[in-house]
């Protein structure tokens, strides 16, 4: 998964820096955790096939503790999600915690709970960022993929936090096939709101694994994002998760160019336990949990798994291309859920050979994964009323 | 760079790592990579000198890398990691 939003590198010598990130750190440079499996929406690409509150997630004493480690790790700050994490009832409890700890908070959101006094209650906080969720410049785009009326809520929190003078948010949008064509709108909405223009990509990962199919971009529009970004870029965040494509031309795209899954970076998920990263929540990519004896710091530091993914990895399938240094084999999440083995291509591969592998694992020789963890709202049966 | 007389943005924390340290600005929310242990020492001495060039000579920095630390320290006072003492 990404790195860092934007990390600078060093002004020499950025590849060997690089391959001691691959070998991780003493601690993640941030990590996403995802604070509920609830959630008001249920986007059909919801990376966490979030929607019902799963009953052992963490308690608020727990979640300080885990606070509590990171500010001993140094952790500068953390990603927040779910879900839907302003539902918790401890949200603004646990998020004033992190800050007044010295953890900056970023945290994303559909944006209901944002009305005027909790904009302003937000907005009188340091450290804190706020990414609103929206995958569409018009309710048509938008809602199809995140629910009827999420449109008009995000917009509607827009404006409740342009009213209170939050200053520059995050506009955080997954590209897909329908609403690549928007990207220059989606800068000039994002201008006209004071914020900054996140875009990452879309991935095959929780209810993600049903609509990827339908909702990845294209070949063609994969050179069209990375053309975008090429010429238009500069003041817009990725989260570094399109490095994918820089083997589409000379120039890379800005960030480290590498896959941070248990190296820098990490997901915890609302029940404590840790995963490589947000995009694979399946049993084979989970370390352990912060409930584990020796907590959050020992699963970082000692897991099995995390020691085996800052090994260096094997190019494998990809070892005779070309471009291997400039997209490094691509997404291990977007590899693992339609069934490309992990040394395989990516299945975006810009050069196609994604689709090959694709169809390989679709030919009944691999079993695709599931994504585990289903907190999936259960679908509603139509009931008829009779009259007695 | 040489001559100024700079400190570290009181909103920068810095975090020793084993190829130098990462520095983290919680206002304009940037993440640099100090990329070796030197330019950490250099950083974490600034604001006991009047000048970069006094940090450099007491951090025992030989006048050779001088150069390179002007423009390491000069890239840092861009992205606002440093600034200038007043």
């Amino acid at each position: 998964m990404s790195v860092v939003e934007r990390p600078t590198p060093p002004a020499s010598g950025p590849a060997a820096l690089v391959e001691q990130l691959k070998g991780g750190l003493d601690a993640p440079i941030c990590l996403t955790w995802e604070l509920t499996y609830a959630c008001n929406l249920e986007c059909v690409h919801c990376l966490s096939s979030s929607g019902r509150r799963d009953p052992r997630e963490l308690s608020t004493e727990e979640a300080k503790a885990v606070l509590d480690e990171l500010h001993d790790l140094q952790v500068f700050y953390i990603n927040i999600g779910g879900g839907e994490p302003m539902i918790r009832r401890d949200f603004f409890e646990l998020v004033e915690y992190s800050i007044s700890k010295g953890i900056g908070v970023k945290f994303s959101t559909n944006g209901a709970f944002i009305d005027a006094e909790k904009a302003r209650r937000l907005a009188s906080m340091d450290y804190l960022d706020i990414q609103i969720s929206l995958d569409g410049t018009d309710a048509v785009t938008n809602d199809a993929v995140r629910g009827d009326g999420s449109y008009d809520t995000a917009i509607q929190a827009m404006e409740h936090l342009r009213d209170a003078g939050f200053g520059e948010f995050k506009i955080s949008v997954v590209v897909t096939r329908h609403n690549v064509d928007q990207l220059d709108e989606f800068k000039a909405l994002a201008d006209e709101y004071g914020a900054q223009l996140r875009i990452t990509r879309l991935r095959p990962s929780g209810r993600g694994a049903d609509s990827w199919h339908d909702l990845h971009p294209t070949q063609a529009q994969q050179r069209q994002i990375y053309d975008w970004l090429i010429a238009k870029g500069d003041n817009v965040l990725t989260g570094d998760s399109f490095f994918h494509l820089n083997a589409l031309g000379e120039e890379p795209l800005p960030g480290l160019n590498m896959c941070g899954a248990g190296r820098v970076v990490c997901l915890i998920d609302p029940i404590g336990d840790v995963y490589a990263c947000p995009f694979v929540i399946h049993d084979e990519f989970k370390a352990g949990s912060v409930r584990d004896t020796g907590g959050f710091s020992h699963v970082w530091k000692q897991s099995d798994l995390f020691t085996e993914l800052r090994e260096p990895q094997s190019a494998g399938a990809c070892a005779s291309c070309g471009s291997y240094d400039a997209c490094q084999g691509g997404c291990m999440a977007a590899k693992f859920f339609v069934g490309i083995p992990l040394d395989g291509p990516d299945p975006e591969c810009v050069s196609g050979h994604g689709e090959q592998a694709m169809l390989a694992a679709s030919a009944g020789k691999v079993d695709v994964p599931r994504p585990m963890m289903d907190h999936s709202k259960p679908e509603r049966v139509a009931v008829t009323l009779t009259r007695r | 760079m040489l001559d100024s007389s700079l400190d570290l943005h009181p909103q920068v924390a810095l975090r020793p790592e084993p190829f130098g340290a990462l520095a983290y600005h919680y206002d304009t929310r940037k993440l640099v990579f100090l990329k070796h242990p030197d330019v950490v020492r250099v950083v974490q001495s600034l604001s006991d000198h009047e000048t970069v060039a006094d940090t450099l000579a007491a951090c025992e920095i030989d006048e050779r890398r001088w150069p390179s630390f002007d423009k390491a320290l000069t890239s840092l006072y861009e992205s606002e990691m440093l600034h200038e003492r007043r």
